[in-house]
């Protein structure tokens, strides 16, 4: 009898979220449109990519040898020389920001590299590190080519030291695209995004609305308030998670190594965590414009920021670290990147759904207690 | 009847909660009562009395901080799911779900209350009919009118036949029309269910409906019986008194509001005074106060015998909050820089449309020096929006409108530096002191230095306010009063308020008044809306509205006389002259 009653109510209740929330157009808007700009921002705009890099090239000696020592340089489709007469010229272009390096060959090129020792020397701009040590590479790897070279044609050293090389490997993304690396951290990005913040509005609204109070002298319970509240979301964040995989296959051909229920499993899992949170903090603040910047600071910018979505959690400091660690995004963050970009590893993925189940149980009490149909 | 046991039953029950001061106050203070099944009983009291405390807590809530609390034989703090499965709340405010539609609303409530379906079908059809929702069902609920709403929020309570129906205030803030059908509504239920209903009000019309009534103030229970036990005690105290000819009801009623040792309350009304006499109080001085004006006894009312217990209640305070009218014996603005006895608003064809909706249309009216003019009407009638085109903060569509001397379609600025405004919600810095307010008020005016330091002091003192007091921990009358102040700082020449007296207990309330008397005899004119219809009373002449369209224009008698309804109050007179023009208003659609 009582189940009877309880699935009536359940259902009762999860058809008006439903309806509230298909007949909200702004959070509509948030929950299906915002995703999709996400998609494209990250995908196309945000990239650590190096692309037609401009490179000041000081050629202080103009030998056939220097010459051939750049030549790379013109060769690569990541960066393009830009020839200026002089040290001081190609200064003046890198305070401008008109190029990201300089590259000087001295005067005696030629003769060291008779000796067997040449250098050559490269100023990076180190304003923006990350540029700077990809460059670097780039710039290192073009030069290499060239000397691999002139060592396949024996015009080398004649103790044959260029026979030394440098192997440079990265692997699952050996390509070093970003977007292999970001769109699969926005899964995690816009499940917190539509799970936190969308929810983060429901049960303040009602109590701004007072719409709470006469639910509450009804046979309704608290937990079927809280539970018909996610049943609508999950939907939506169903949707968002397609829409990611299709756009990180379809768009940005990013490999989906692991196996599909793994991704669906670990990330459904990881949505109810967002949920609940939002639902949680929309309890605790009972205002709506308190409750999305609450949503945002705790659930989206540590996503951002502490999760590893953009920045290597083994670099940061032991506090940070330990913060991060609280961080539920953190946790599903891992877990879904190995999925998309290393294959499936059951027990990571098990580890990591346990990890969210726990969250959820907790946040599903403590947002329990936010609607115990008290008013004091 | 009499064996069967009581459907609430309340010993020592009380309630603190923090007070915006960071103080805890007694909302609930020490009470015990018990309610007998089967009858309409009611909670009267004024705001603030605890009225809405105590039906959370029989809901089950508020958790109470003390004493025990018995629901349909449930001790609610064993068993409160218990209590709500079994009884229906109507909160003040009911909260319907604005997105969905009546019937959607409607199915919520059902499924929610677990009403079977061949019942359901049946019960939706009363409901509908008697709430006259039947055509609107597919509307969401947000576009319904406030009287309709709150129709709608009974017919969510009422979705099944429970043992026992909490109406929290079920009419504040609904027009006298749709007061009028909700009472009906609740009639018919009781009629045909024999529920047991317990409703709280601050209106002794609808507490007079009811079989028993318990009267609370400040969470105190000042006195229970039936409607005709508590009359009694103001049996012999009423009196009416008509003023000489040519004086205002409201200054002789001023004058004995003035006199309370002999005077418990007094209300101008239709011309003349009603007042309760102080029990045992001197007839001869009594008399004397009236300057020998006609004074008859009439038939005590409920509204006595609660006002009197009232002013009993004050007085046996610590007199905190009693503090006297303020403005009592001097006049508050200097002289008039007026120009001749022409009117000091002139309204000619004012119209103003929103869109194709017509919120104001074709008004005109005219408004003389020194008068109290009343603008009534029912929610969405237009007041305030004719109210802020008097005001200058909403451009006229069309029309000619005149302020102090001043056309307001060309010289809004100048006008005004003439005007004060006293919006309806409290709209000064709660984080400030009442001086600092003041201060800043003064300023923004214009006034500068020592003046200005004088006048921000004169007003203090004037109204009788605390200049050290944080203006957001104030009481509510206070806060009006602060208010008020602020919107007469510069001297104007017209007052303008806009529901000034809304959520504000009536003993407050009479001092309010007592406060525009005096403005008025020192010659400021005031303009003033307000939905309780007897404070039309107090004006000199007033203007009533519906949909945009003004309906009737003169004194209150010649108001009244128009409706046809001489004998009753203003409040029927109201509902009558509304309903006449409705009535002509679509006979006349059916026509064209």
């Amino acid at each position: 009898m009582s189940g009877a009653a309880f699935k009536i109510r359940l259902a009762a209740l999860v058809r008006k979220e439903a309806r509230q929330m298909l007949r909200d157009r702004a959070n509509l808007l948030v929950g299906l449109l915002l995703p999709v700009v996400l998609i494209l921002l990250f995908g196309y705009g945000l990239s650590f990519d190096v692309k037609n890099a401009p490179v000041a090239l000081v050629m202080d000696s103009n030998s056939a040898a220097a010459r051939e020592a750049v030549s790379g340089i013109g060769g690569s489709r990541y960066l393009v020389p830009v020839r200026v007469g002089s040290m001081a010229q190609a200064e003046t272009l890198m305070r401008a920001g008109k190029v990201d390096a300089i590259v000087r060959v001295p005067i005696d090129f030629a003769e060291q590299q008779a000796r067997g020792h040449a250098q050559i020397q490269l100023i990076l701009n180190g304003i923006d590190s990350t540029t700077a040590t990809t460059l670097e590479a780039y710039i290192g790897g073009a030069l290499g080519t060239v000397a691999l070279r002139r060592i396949d044609r024996g015009t080398g050293g004649a103790d044959g030291a260029g026979g030394v090389s440098v192997v440079q490997r990265t692997w699952f993304n050996e390509a070093g695209i970003s977007a292999w690396y970001l769109v699969p951290g926005l899964v995690a990005l816009i499940m917190t995004l539509v799970g936190a913040f969308l929810t983060s509005l429901l049960i303040a609204r009602e109590w701004e609305r007072g719409t709470l109070e006469a639910l509450f002298v009804t046979p309704v319970r608290p937990l079927e308030l809280v539970l018909a509240k996610v049943a609508p979301y999950l939907v939506i964040g169903l949707i968002d998670l397609v829409m990611c995989i299709v756009a990180a296959r379809i768009l940005f051909e990013v490999p989906i190594r692991g196996s599909l229920l793994a991704i669906l499993l670990s990330s459904m899992a990881y949505l109810i965590v967002s949920l609940l949170l939002g639902l949680f903090i929309s309890g605790v603040t009972r205002n709506q414009f308190a409750a999305s910047q609450m949503a945002l600071l705790t659930s989206f910018m540590p996503a951002m920021m502490l999760s590893g979505f953009v920045f290597d959690l083994r670099n940061v400091p032991l506090a940070v670290k330990v913060v991060s660690q609280i961080v539920p995004a953190t946790h599903f963050m891992g877990v879904i990147k190995s999925l998309f970009l290393a294959g499936t590893d059951w027990g990571m993925v098990l580890r990591g759904c346990a990890i969210m189940m726990g969250y959820s149980l907790v946040l599903l009490a403590l947002t329990w207690r936010t609607v115990r149909k008290k008013l004091d | 009847m009499s064996d069967t046991p009581p459907s609430v039953v309340i010993e020592g029950l009380s309630k603190r909660f923090d007070g915006p001061d960071g103080k805890p106050f007694e909302a609930i203070g020490g009470i015990s009562l018990s309610i007998r099944p089967g009858t309409l009983t009611a909670f009267v009291g004024p705001d603030g009395a605890g009225k809405t405390t105590l039906m959370r807590m029989m809901a089950g809530l508020l958790r109470p901080d003390g004493g025990r609390l018995q629901v349909l034989g449930i001790d609610l703090s064993v068993d409160p799911q218990e209590v709500q499965n079994r009884i229906s709340y109507m909160p003040q405010r009911f909260g319907l779900y604005e997105d969905l539609s009546v019937q959607e609303n409607l199915d919520l409530y059902a499924d929610l209350h677990g009403v079977a379906a061949d019942v359901r079908k049946e019960r939706f059809a009363r409901l509908l009919a008697m709430t006259d929702l039947a055509r609107f069902t597919g509307r969401p609920a947000g576009k319904l009118s406030g009287g309709m709403k709150q129709k709608l929020g009974l017919a969510c309570t009422l979705v099944r036949v429970p043992d026992l129906l909490l109406l929290d205030e079920p009419s504040v803030g609904v027009d006298p029309l749709s007061r009028r059908d909700l009472w009906e509504i609740i009639d018919q239920i009781i009629a045909a269910e024999g529920l047991s209903v317990i409703v709280s009000t601050a209106y002794m019309d609808e507490a007079e409906h009811c079989g028993h009534v318990f009267v609370l103030n400040q969470g105190k229970l000042l006195a229970e019986g039936s409607p005709a036990e508590l009359r009694d005690r103001a049996k012999g105290l009423t009196h009416v008194v008509t003023p000489e000819p040519g004086v205002p009801a409201r200054d002789l009623q001023a004058r004995m509001i003035d006199a309370p040792d002999l005077v418990a309350d007094a209300v101008p009304s239709g011309g003349q005074v009603r007042f309760i006499c102080q029990p045992g109080c001197d007839t001869a001085a009594l008399k004397s106060l009236l300057h020998g004006c006609d004074c008859q006894p009439r038939k005590e009312e409920l509204e006595d015998a609660f006002m009197l217990l009232l002013h009993q209640n004050k007085g046996s305070e610590e007199g905190g909050a009693a503090s006297p009218p303020p403005l009592a014996s001097e006049a508050p603005v200097t002289e008039i820089n007026g120009n001749g006895d022409g009117p000091v608003i002139a309204v000619r064809d004012l119209v103003r449309r929103f869109g194709d909706f017509t919120a104001v249309a074709n008004t005109s009216f005219e408004v003389k020096r020194g008068e109290i003019f009343g603008l009534l009407g029912p929610n969405g009638a237009g007041k305030t929006t004719t109210f802020r085109m008097l005001c200058g903060l909403l451009p006229a569509t069309s029309g000619e409108l005149q302020v102090a001397g001043v056309n307001l379609r060309k010289a809004r600025a100048a006008a005004r530096a003439r005007i004060g405004y006293v919006a309806q919600k409290f709209s000064l810095y709660s984080n400030l002191s009442v001086y600092e307010n003041l201060d800043f008020f003064g300023g923004a005016y214009g006034l500068r230095g020592k003046a200005r330091q004088d006048r921000v002091n004169e007003i203090i003192r004037q109204f009788d306010l605390d200049p050290d007091a944080q203006s957001g921990n104030l009481p509510l009358g206070y806060k009006q009063r602060l208010a008020m102040a602020a919107g007469l700082l510069h001297e104007p020449e017209i007052l303008f308020l806009d529901e000034p007296t809304s959520g504000i207990d009536p003993l407050a309330r009479r001092a309010f008044w007592r406060t525009i008397t005096a403005l008025s005899q020192a010659g400021v004119t005031v303009v003033v809306t307000t939905h309780f219809m007897e404070e039309a009373e107090y004006c000199d002449r007033i203007a009533i509205q519906d949909a945009g369209r003004l309906l009737a224009l003169g004194t209150p008698r010649e108001v009244r006389e128009r409706s046809g309804i001489t004998e009753g109050n203003m409040n029927e007179a109201f509902i009558a002259i509304v309903e006449q023009a409705r009535a002509a208003g679509t006979n006349g659609r059916e026509a064209a």
